[in-house]
């Protein structure tokens, strides 16, 4: 029997498809506790920042624009980029295993990378979230202190923020994919960014006298490295009676290119895995 | 419009040296209702979840309207609804928002959108819940809105796991009656179910499974009369009033009547041979005696027997 009252339907395209997942999983994320977590975290950090500098004026803040910048800027951004990365990107799609909901989304018609593709803009978007609202903490005291003077590197450490940020949840997500647990997922992610990662930094740099070049926290230290005048030599070497001390910064490119690459090859893999794994 | 299908070719999926799914060749076409039966872990879900792209098979293809579901799931699945177990669903959002979030992934156009939603919500009497968050929703009010994903774009074919877990005596019903909905539509639905009740009463065909295995595939009174003693059938009548033994009497001398078994004052199980010319005759004879027939169907223990006589043979 052919069934005729069955109405003929285009199903959209994949960039559509992602756009809608993207919509409605962001939708889910700003409803959630952890998004409000992590707001009051950030307002936390901003409001501690803006106290101890307005009490203490330390001078490494307050001798410049850039100085201030580099001071402030410098010692949080990169954690609340991770602590995105995690909140977000973290069980974003081990969760879909654990939790079933993959069970709701992947049997309709449309392709698990879009389905990545599209909770991983929703978590990007819900991280701009967060970092902009440190943004603005940051300008607002900047602009109090210093006018509406922003130095121009200011903005090319934003931009390294925000491709530090792709970066994070390239490999967020690329973790989420190999775990069916969430927790585990947000834990190994954690102690990477948080402990192992700038654990070997130290080592291969300091003991091993090597440039670490392969690591994403490497490349990351441009967002820092670019709010000082002038920009650090790429290699530092200290001699201290008979033993020599080499430290690295990663020129600009270079750090660019780790950055990208990291999101490139994680991403990639991650859409792989996700599209092979099993709901079992 | 194509004529609907569901094929299985050869579908194998193992985990280790352990095949929860051994060469099931399967293929479904028409709009008709098959159920899918087989005790727990015989490979039923596993057929349904290669079949909707949540798990890859080890071997063999499964296709939907002659589509690899493995090789193109989005054109496979344009004109399928499914649910498979009881998917959770984001928490955060309402349920209309988690189903106009299907209903726009389905592509069902944005002017009828907010209407397929309300009629897909009505149909599983989810109204009064519209706007409450999918995460205060009880696990049968879950599978009611899971229920409505799968009708939100009208779909050809419902692939349906054992729809009606989870859900009360009136939920049960409710699903009866929509899956009986969709067959009046005309639609191909391949339901697994443990409720042979359920199957008996709406299911057309019957696929068993057991050990990964297809043990028999035909329609229900095929299988039932193939397999039972002499090729007889049983059938259930119910009344509006209790039996007198006059009417048992006239009743069991009808020609092809082998047995009858009261299993309630107002039911009665008969078991008889001849087919469908012998159930005719039968069916016309209580009516004719005037002792308030209200129901006659087959009787889902014919169904019972069946099964479990092909599973125990299967061990």
């Amino acid at each position: 029997m052919r069934i005729e009252n069955v109405p003929e339907r285009a199903i959209p395209r994949s960039a559509s498809q992602l756009k809608t997942i993207a919509k409605y999983e962001l939708t889910n994320y700003l409803r959630s506790r952890r998004f409000y977590v992590l707001l009051a975290i950030t307002l936390i950090i901003s409001g501690l920042l803006t106290a101890v500098v307005a009490y203490y004026r330390p001078s490494g803040f307050l001798s410049s624009p850039l100085g201030f910048y580099s001071s402030w800027w410098g010692l949080a951004v990169t954690y609340i980029l991770i602590l995105s990365g995690i909140f977000f990107g973290g069980d974003a799609i081990s969760g879909e295993f654990q939790n079933k909901t993959g069970y709701f989304l992947v049997v309709n018609p449309v392709k698990r990378s879009t389905i990545y593709a599209g909770k991983w803009a929703a978590a990007f978007i819900a991280s701009l979230a967060v970092f902009g609202t440190f943004t603005a903490v940051t300008v607002a005291n900047g602009a109090y202190y210093f006018g509406l003077d922003v130095p121009y590197q200011f903005g090319l450490s934003l931009a390294f923020s925000v491709l530090y940020l792709i970066s994070i949840l390239g490999v967020t997500f690329f973790f989420s994919s190999i775990f069916k647990s969430g927790s585990i997922s947000i834990l190994v992610t954690a102690i990477l960014f948080l402990f192992a990662l700038p654990l070997t930094q130290s080592l291969v740099s300091n003991l091993a006298q090597m440039e670490p070049w392969f690591l994403i926290t490497y490349g990351a230290e441009i967002i820092g490295n670019v709010l000082k005048d002038p920009y650090p030599a790429h290699i530092v070497t200290v001699q201290l009676g008979r033993v020599t001390f080499t430290t690295y910064n990663a020129p600009i490119l270079n750090g660019i290119a780790i950055m990208a690459a990291y999101f490139l090859v994680c991403a990639a893999l991650g859409m792989i895995i996700f599209d092979r794994r099993d709901f079992s | 419009m194509v004529n609907p299908s569901i094929e299985a070719v050869d579908l194998t999926k193992c985990y280790n040296s352990f095949c929860a799914l051994s060469d099931l060749s399967l293929r479904l076409e028409g709009a008709k209702c098959v159920g899918f039966l087989g005790p727990n872990g015989a490979g039923k879900t596993t057929a349904l979840k290669i079949l909707t792209g949540l798990i890859r098979p080890t071997k063999g293809k499964a296709l939907i309207n002659g589509i690899d579901v493995q090789e193109d799931k989005k054109a496979a699945l344009s004109t399928c609804g499914a649910l498979i177990e009881t998917p959770e669903i984001y928490p955060a959002l309402s349920v209309k928002e988690a189903l106009m979030m299907v209903a726009e992934i389905r592509g069902v156009p944005s002017a009828a959108r907010k209407d397929a939603v309300m009629k897909a919500i009505s149909e599983v009497k989810m109204e009064e819940w519209i706007d409450m968050k999918c995460g205060k929703l009880s696990k049968g009010m879950r599978q009611r809105v899971n229920l409505a994903a799968a009708l939100i774009s009208d779909p050809m074919i419902m692939l349906l796991d054992e729809p009606s877990s989870g859900l009360d005596p009136r939920g049960m019903a409710e699903v009866r009656e929509i899956v009986k909905g969709l067959k009046k539509k005309d639609r191909l639905i391949f339901m697994s179910s443990h409720l042979l009740s359920e199957v008996t009463e709406i299911c057309d065909e019957v696929a068993i499974l057991d050990h990964g295995r297809l043990l028999a595939y035909d329609t229900l009174e095929r299988l039932t009369s193939a397999l039972s003693v002499g090729n007889a059938r049983e059938c259930e009548a119910s009344f509006s009033r209790d039996l007198s033994s006059d009417a048992l009497k006239e009743i069991g001398s009808t020609e092809g009547v082998l047995g009858l078994k009261l299993v309630e004052p107002r039911r009665l199980i008969l078991s008889f041979e001849g087919g469908n010319e012998a159930q005719e005759r039968i069916l016309a004879k209580i009516a004719g005696l005037g002792v308030g027939l209200i129901a006659f169907k087959s009787s889902s223990s014919a169904l019972e027997e069946t099964y479990l006589r092909l599973v125990k043979d299967s061990r």
